[in-house]
């Protein structure tokens, strides 16, 4: 019996388990199947009727899309960010890799206001792109601008601590070896910072895609134009269409469900990189 | 040897470069929007930033946000804690999917949390009727307010807590059961200050996202000023109002308490390292 003697030794199983398992499912598990249990209410008609509307599939496109562009410039960036913050040394540097996570603390509707201030025609930023035609505010540019921010600490965190962990050796050899920095980052850095480069690119594109608070602002709510796939289900629950908001929202459980799959397998792989190393 | 440290690291031209761009993206992205909330907040004054903060519906939503705090701090704390006590500690079949379980609610959209207790406690929802005969309001009302911030903070204490008690093992419990400490002792005397950086960090995160939290709230909310508006309902409504000025007056207050969560949490993260 090699866990036996642990498992009986140590108190309080039955008790922490019983009452993990009631509270996730009065608070998490009961209220979701909810959803699930109108969801499939509806005919099936009525369903694809709602999701492939033409204003629902204008959403779909611009949340895939937006969600998409937005985790693309923060894994480049963000890879960028980790990178410096790991690497060089320069006047503060901590203070900034403590406000990487300032879009995780702040409102969204806090950041909301704030993006759309600063990115409107005359606002800091605005202004300095107004000149060149450049409109951010109440586009299609200011849903990636909302999205890259909220998304922003995902692709840093997940990176940081695999950069921090990399054996010198190996770049050592790399280096002796004769390549040159760019071959190095590309053969040897890259393939090893990879599984969590995707999970952070992953977790930012789950985050843009339901992304409401800050997006609802900057966007102007444009049908067909501006509006994302949250503001459609906030839309149709005001007007009191049920059926809509729910099938629409299914969907995004669906897609939430896909990205915890995601998840799981690339951290699954990442740990099998970690034993290999 | 030279010409080998030389390739390990990238030339001062590069290095700085690099930086700068990291550094623009940056202060395009975080710096000058959070710059921007307190120069907007005073844009008309000392004395009209203290008067939108002390206007009775501003003080109204910044006490329901401190009440949704209150409930839903220390109740996914306990949570958290006994989440973390049966997973890292015991070894039983369906452990893995409990874990998964537990993260959903990251995973799931605020709009969609919202929506989720709408169609189960709202007038059209399965209980709806029954709530109704028996006149109580959960939605568009203060618990479904409640309800909403617990569902989207459930993950926070459980996900922090799991691993690191997982890397620390149960050898000091197991010993101090040993020398005849009940179950509680152990968790009181052992378990506890092991763990305490940890659940600080977790505890840190969760306050922030149960004082901040928009979409979710925003749904089950129906904005009825100065009875379910939270302060970041409040930030919108005066926005949309076009009083700018009240509106990131109200942000402020919020920005500082993401700042002072910003601190706490490099504070108590350096503490879990060493």
């Amino acid at each position: 019996m090699p866990r036996g003697p642990r498992r009986h030794v140590l108190p309080g199983f039955g008790l922490s388990l019983g009452f993990t398992i009631s509270y996730l499912c009065l608070l998490v598990l009961i209220p979701l199947s909810g959803v699930v249990l109108r969801a499939s209410s509806i005919t099936w008609a009525g369903f694809l009727a709602s999701v492939t509307s033409a204003r629902a599939l204008a959403a779909f496109e611009l949340s895939l899309g937006a969600a998409g562009v937005a985790a693309i410039v923060n894994a480049v960036f963000g890879l960028l960010v980790a990178w410096v913050l790991v690497r060089y040394r320069f006047p503060g540097r901590g203070l900034i890799d403590a406000c990487v996570d300032l879009p995780f603390a702040l409102p969204t509707s806090v950041a909301g206001i704030a993006l759309t201030a600063v990115y409107s025609p005359a606002g800091w930023l605005g202004r300095q792109l107004a000149p060149l035609g450049i409109q951010v505010a109440f586009t299609r540019l200011g849903v990636v601008v909302a999205l890259t921010f909220i998304g922003l600490p995902f692709v840093v965190r997940a990176v940081q601590p695999v950069l921090e962990d990399l054996d010198a050796e190996v770049e050592d050899a790399a280096a002796s070896l004769g390549a040159n920095r760019w071959q190095t980052f590309r053969r040897v850095l890259l393939p090893s910072i990879a599984p969590a480069l995707l999970t952070g690119f992953t977790l930012a594109f789950a985050r843009a895609l339901g992304e409401y608070g800050s997006v609802v602002f900057i966007s102007g709510n444009l049908p067909f134009r501006t509006e994302v796939i949250t503001l459609l289900i906030v839309a149709r629950l005001e007007q009191f269409d049920y059926v809509g908001a729910t099938a629409v929202a299914s969907m995004m459980l669906g897609a939430s469900f896909l990205v915890l799959l995601t998840i799981n397998l690339l951290q699954a792989w990442s740990r099998r990189r970690g034993a290999l190393a | 040897m030279t010409a080998v440290t030389d390739r390990r690291t990238e030339p001062p031209i590069v290095r700085w470069a690099l930086t700068a761009v990291a550094l623009g993206f940056l202060v395009c992205f975080l710096f000058v929007p959070l710059a921007a909330v307190f120069v907007q907040a005073f844009a008309e004054g000392v004395r009209n930033y203290w008067l939108a903060l002390v206007e009775p519906t501003a003080l109204a939503a910044l006490r329901l946000t401190a009440a949704a705090a209150l409930v839903a701090v220390p109740l996914n704390t306990l949570f958290g804690l006994a989440a973390a006590w049966a997973l890292a500690r015991f070894e039983f079949p369906g452990r893995g999917l409990l874990i998964t379980l537990i993260d959903l609610p990251f995973a799931i959209s605020p709009v969609v949390s919202g929506l989720v207790f709408v169609l189960m406690f709202g007038a059209q929802g399965l209980l709806g009727p029954w709530l109704t005969a028996h006149g109580i309001r959960i939605v568009f009302a203060v618990p479904g307010i409640l309800l909403a911030t617990m569902f989207v903070t459930v993950p926070f204490v459980a996900r922090e807590l799991i691993p690191v008690m997982q890397e620390q093992g149960s050898e000091e419990e197991q010993a101090a059961l040993a020398l005849g400490a009940s179950g509680w002792q152990m968790f009181r005397r052992v378990t506890l200050p092991n763990i305490r950086w940890a659940l600080l960090y977790g505890v840190v995160l969760l306050n922030a996202r149960a004082i901040g939290e928009f979409g979710a709230v925003s749904i089950v909310s129906g904005h009825i000023r100065g009875q379910t508006n939270t302060a970041p309902l409040h930030v919108e409504i005066l926005y949309n109002e076009y009083n700018f000025a009240a509106a990131f007056a109200v942000a402020s207050v919020l920005a500082l308490a993401a700042l002072a969560t910003l601190a706490a949490k490099t504070i108590v993260g350096r503490r879990i390292t060493q």
